[in-house]
Parts: structure tokens; C-alpha cells; sequence
């Protein structure tokens, strides 16, 4: 299993919870399986066609997936993957 | 008869010396200072110290071969030399060439001197009063910072972008550490809702201009520092003009809109954005430095719908959150300025102020930028901050 950190913005879609477990052999499928018991997160994270919207950034440890394999990198036990949408609050 | 070169005159010995190296006119120089040439100073320190090109390293060529690699460590930098007329340089030039293995050497020709005479400006350094080493004397304590890095901090132009949150903690600091000339961009008042965390303002000043609020604070503060209100918003029309000629910009602005055109903006400028946002009980900090590091669409190519933009409305936060982003802030300013440590770029720090944790993310320069990975001449007026109708989606988001 992999721990998924959630940021402010999604935490309201997965129940209150800043850290998450969910299976899945790459991030592709780790998401899946966020979105599988969470499924207010998947318009958040997915656009129509199945992609990352590109206003969320996904990390692998400290990664961008965009520069490892995108969706199909390899997730081991113990990675963490941090979801990262923009935030622009300064007030 | 010829001489030989063993017995040549110091005339001869020069006019060889001149032919083997290569010599470049102050107008050029002038046009390169913004472009990230090294400009060496080889004179005597008094001379150094009586006035100088702006931004000049300082190695006296006595101490050349010893002191060259601390200030310029990397041999393919483009690196001019310059001294009072052109002759010590042209030596200096020379041996770092032909002996140092410095690929990219010039010299100026005709000094300092002729600099002068062309108009150029003149870098003075300031010496610190009495007063002043009272003030700054912790500073000078730090041999990081000492008396170079205070003068740097005392010549330093910051622009702070916003007067609230981040904006408050941000200014304190950067006053109290002598920044010497501040500015404040805010067309807000000070609100009650406000003093929970924007330590700037006071209870009395409620109503008052943020920019009034912040300046008389300041002013208390620390009577070094002359603060540039520029009580607006930024906007298409105002950003360049507002953010040009300013060292660092500090990014505390509350929407999305702002954030991508002063991005665009300061790519263009090649100004370095020190950068951080809140939520709640959570931050993120970054320094975007134009072309050394990412830029903000590198790290966010577009923004989020409003939905899941927080930002468009009143939001919550703690109120010290803000006050420990905006000092992470000001911190980063502070080592851009003096030029020590390892500041931010290129890398997103994430704090969680509940687990008390910090989490660093890698930024990549994206090679498909829209901005930055173009010539900042070639960046448009209409394409800074090219938003997807972003104003109506907050107004609908309400």
C-alpha cells in the first residue's frame, strides 16, 4: 500500500483525512483505487478523458510524476504520493 | 635590432600582452550588466572602496591567482576585468587566460575612467554611521552577512505584493533587517478581520490605507528604510511598470490572476519572485528565479476551476500560519540579497502546521513553458497573465 497526502482543498471529497492508503501497482492505479472509495476526488483528478488535469501535480516521494512516467510509474510499498493542486491564499 | 622579450619595455611588454588578449568598450559592458556577465574589479581595495561599476566582484590582482576561483569558480563564466585605465586588466586578463584556463575574459578598455567619463553609473558604497553599526550589529556579528551584506540589504529594493497575511510578517522583518527601500502594493484598508494575523496594522489604524498603515509602521520601525506605496491592484495594464527596477518581488497576493501575471511579468523582467501561499493550517513556499529555476507555470500550467480555488472567497486560516510563511518569506529574501545559503529554487516546501511537518517537492523547469521557455523579449503585453476567464468563474463561485 501507498500513502497518499491530500491536500486542504480535497480533504472535504475523502471524509476529513490528510493521509490515505490505497493499493495499486503505479500511480495510475493508486489513484484508482483513491477515487474507487472516494469518488467526489475523481473530477478533481481526472479530466474527461482519463488524464491528470493539468492544474493538479502528482509527486512520487519528492518526483513530479510528468518527469517520471506520468500515470504508469511504478509504485512500491512504503512510496508516498503527494497530490498537489494550486493554492494562492496570502490574506 | 629587436628586443627580446626578456628585456622588452613596459610600453612593449603591454601593447603584447594587449594583442593576445581581448579588450571590450565600457558601452559594451553597460549593455551586459543585466545579463549575468562577471564584472571583476582588479584595482586596490581603496580604489574598490572609493567607487565602483554597480555589482563589480573585487580581486585585486595582486591577490588574482590566489582569490580569482572564490569569486568566479566556474571557467567558462564570461568574466571583464576592469581596472583604472585598462592596463592592470589587460595583465590580469592574461593570466587568467593564458595561465588560469578562464575561457570567456575580457577587459575594459580604458578603466573605470572611461566609464566615467561615458555617463556610467557609479556604484559608492555607503559606509555605516555610528547609528547604523548599533543597529545592524548582529548582523555584522554573522561573517554570512557582516558589513557587505548589510550595505547589500541597505541598497536592496524589495516589492511586497500585498500588505496582509504574508505581507505584514514579511515587511516587519525585511524593515527591521534594513532592506533599504520597501514597496507596498495594496489598494485594501485595514480591517478588523484583519489583525487576527497582518501584525502590521494596529487597532487605531482600522479604515486607514494598508499602505498609510504599513509605512507609518515601518517608519517607527526603522527610519532606514524608505517605503514606495503603490496603493492599487495589479493589472495588465500597470504590472510592468509597477514591478520594474525592484530586486525581488515578495508574492503574497491572495488570487490566481495576480500570481500568473506576476509571473509573466517578472519572467520577462527577469526578477526573482519570492513566493508562498495558505490555507488553513497549511502553506507552500517557492522562489521563482527566471530562467536559473522553474517559473510558476512551470510548477502550475494552468490554474484549478473555482471550485476547488479557495482563493476566490474569504477562507480561513490561523492566524500565525501567515506569520510563519511570510518570515520563510522574508527569509529567502534576505539570501537572495546578501547572496548566501541555497534559496528555494526549484523546489516547493510544504507545511503542515498541524503535524508540524515540512515536505520538500522537486519543480522542473518545464521545457514547454509557455513563459520560460522563451526569450523574455518575445513575451508579449497581451500574453502576460492569459488567463481562461478566471474573474467569472470566482464571480459565479461567489
Amino acid at each position: 500500500m501507498a500513502t497518499i497526502k491530500i491536500p486542504p482543498v480535497l480533504r472535504a471529497s475523502v471524509g476529513g483525512e490528510k493521509e490515505l492508503h490505497a493499493a495499486g501497482d503505479n500511480v495510475g492505479e493508486v489513484l484508482r483505487d483513491l477515487v474507487a472509495n472516494h469518488p467526489a476526488t475523481e473530477g478533481q483528478l481526472f479530466s474527461g478523458d482519463g488524464e491528470l488535469n493539468r492544474y493538479v501535480n502528482i509527486y512520487l516521494n519528492d518526483e513530479d510524476v510528468r518527469v517520471l512516467d506520468g500515470l504508469g510509474t511504478a509504485v512500491d510499498d512504503g512510496d508516498t504520493l503527494v497530490i498537489l493542486p494550486a493554492m494562492a491564499g496570502g490574506r | 635590432m629587436s628586443r627580446s622579450s626578456a628585456s622588452a619595455s613596459g610600453a612593449e611588454l603591454l601593447r603584447r600582452v594587449k594583442e593576445q588578449i581581448e579588450e571590450i568598450d565600457p558601452g559594451e559592458v553597460h549593455e551586459l550588466l543585466q545579463e549575468g556577465v562577471v564584472i571583476v574589479d582588479v584595482r586596490e581595495s581603496e580604489e574598490f572602496a572609493a567607487g565602483r561599476l554597480p555589482g563589480a566582484k573585487h580581486v585585486p590582482r595582486a591577490y588574482l591567482e590566489s582569490r580569482i576561483e572564490g569569486a568566479v569558480p566556474d571557467r567558462s563564466t564570461h568574466v571583464i576585468l576592469y581596472c583604472a585605465t585598462g592596463m592592470r586588466s589587460a595583465y590580469a586578463a592574461h593570466t587568467l587566460a593564458r595561465e588560469l584556463g578562464y575561457e570567456h575574459v575580457q577587459s575594459m578598455a580604458g578603466g573605470i575612467t572611461l566609464w566615467k567619463d561615458r555617463g556610467y553609473e557609479v556604484e559608492v558604497p555607503h559606509t555605516l554611521t555610528p547609528e547604523q553599526r548599533e543597529r545592524y550589529s548582529r548582523h555584522l556579528l554573522i561573517p554570512e552577512i557582516g558589513v557587505e551584506g548589510q550595505q547589500r540589504l541597505l541598497d536592496a529594493k524589495v516589492l511586497l505584493l500585498g500588505a496582509g497575511g504574508l505581507g505584514s510578517p514579511t515587511a516587519l522583518y525585511l524593515a527591521a533587517a534594513g532592506v533599504g527601500t520597501l514597496g507596498i502594493v495594496d489598494d485594501d484598508n485595514v480591517d478588523l478581520s484583519n489583525l487576527q494575523r497582518q501584525v502590521i496594522h494596529t487597532s487605531a489604524r482600522v479604515g486607514t490605507p494598508k499602505v498609510d498603515s504599513a509605512e507609518e509602521a515601518i517608519r517607527e520601525l526603522n527610519p532606514d528604510v524608505r517605503v514606495v506605496k503603490y496603493p492599487l491592484r495589479l493589472d495588465p495594464s500597470n504590472v510592468m511598470e509597477v514591478i520594474d527596477g525592484w530586486d525581488v518581488v515578495v508574492d503574497g497576493v491572495d488570487n490566481f490572476p495576480t500570481r500568473y501575471l506576476l509571473n509573466d511579468a517578472s519572467v520577462r523582467l527577469r526578477i526573482p519572485v519570492v513566493s508562498a501561499s495558505i490555507l488553513g493550517f497549511d502553506g507552500q513556499l517557492s522562489v521563482f528565479k527566471p530562467y536559473e529555476g522553474p517559473c510558476y507555470r512551470c510548477l502550475f500550467r494552468e490554474p484549478p476551476p473555482a471550485e476547488l480555488a479557495p482563493s476566490c472567497g474569504a477562507n480561513g486560516v490561523l492566524g500565525v500560519l501567515p506569520g510563519t510563511m511570510g518570515l520563510l518569506e522574508a527569509t529567502e529574501v534576505v539570501k537572495l540579497i546578501v547572496g548566501i545559503g541555497e534559496p528555494a529554487i526549484g523546489r516547493l516546501l510544504l507545511y503542515d502546521a498541524l503535524a508540524a511537518t515540512l515536505t520538500e517537492v522537486k519543480v522542473r523547469r518545464d521545457p514547454e513553458c509557455p513563459i520560460c521557455s522563451r526569450d523574455p523579449h518575445e513575451i508579449t503585453d497581451e500574453e502576460l497573465g492569459v488567463f481562461p476567464d478566471y474573474e467569472a468563474f470566482c464571480a459565479a463561485a461567489g
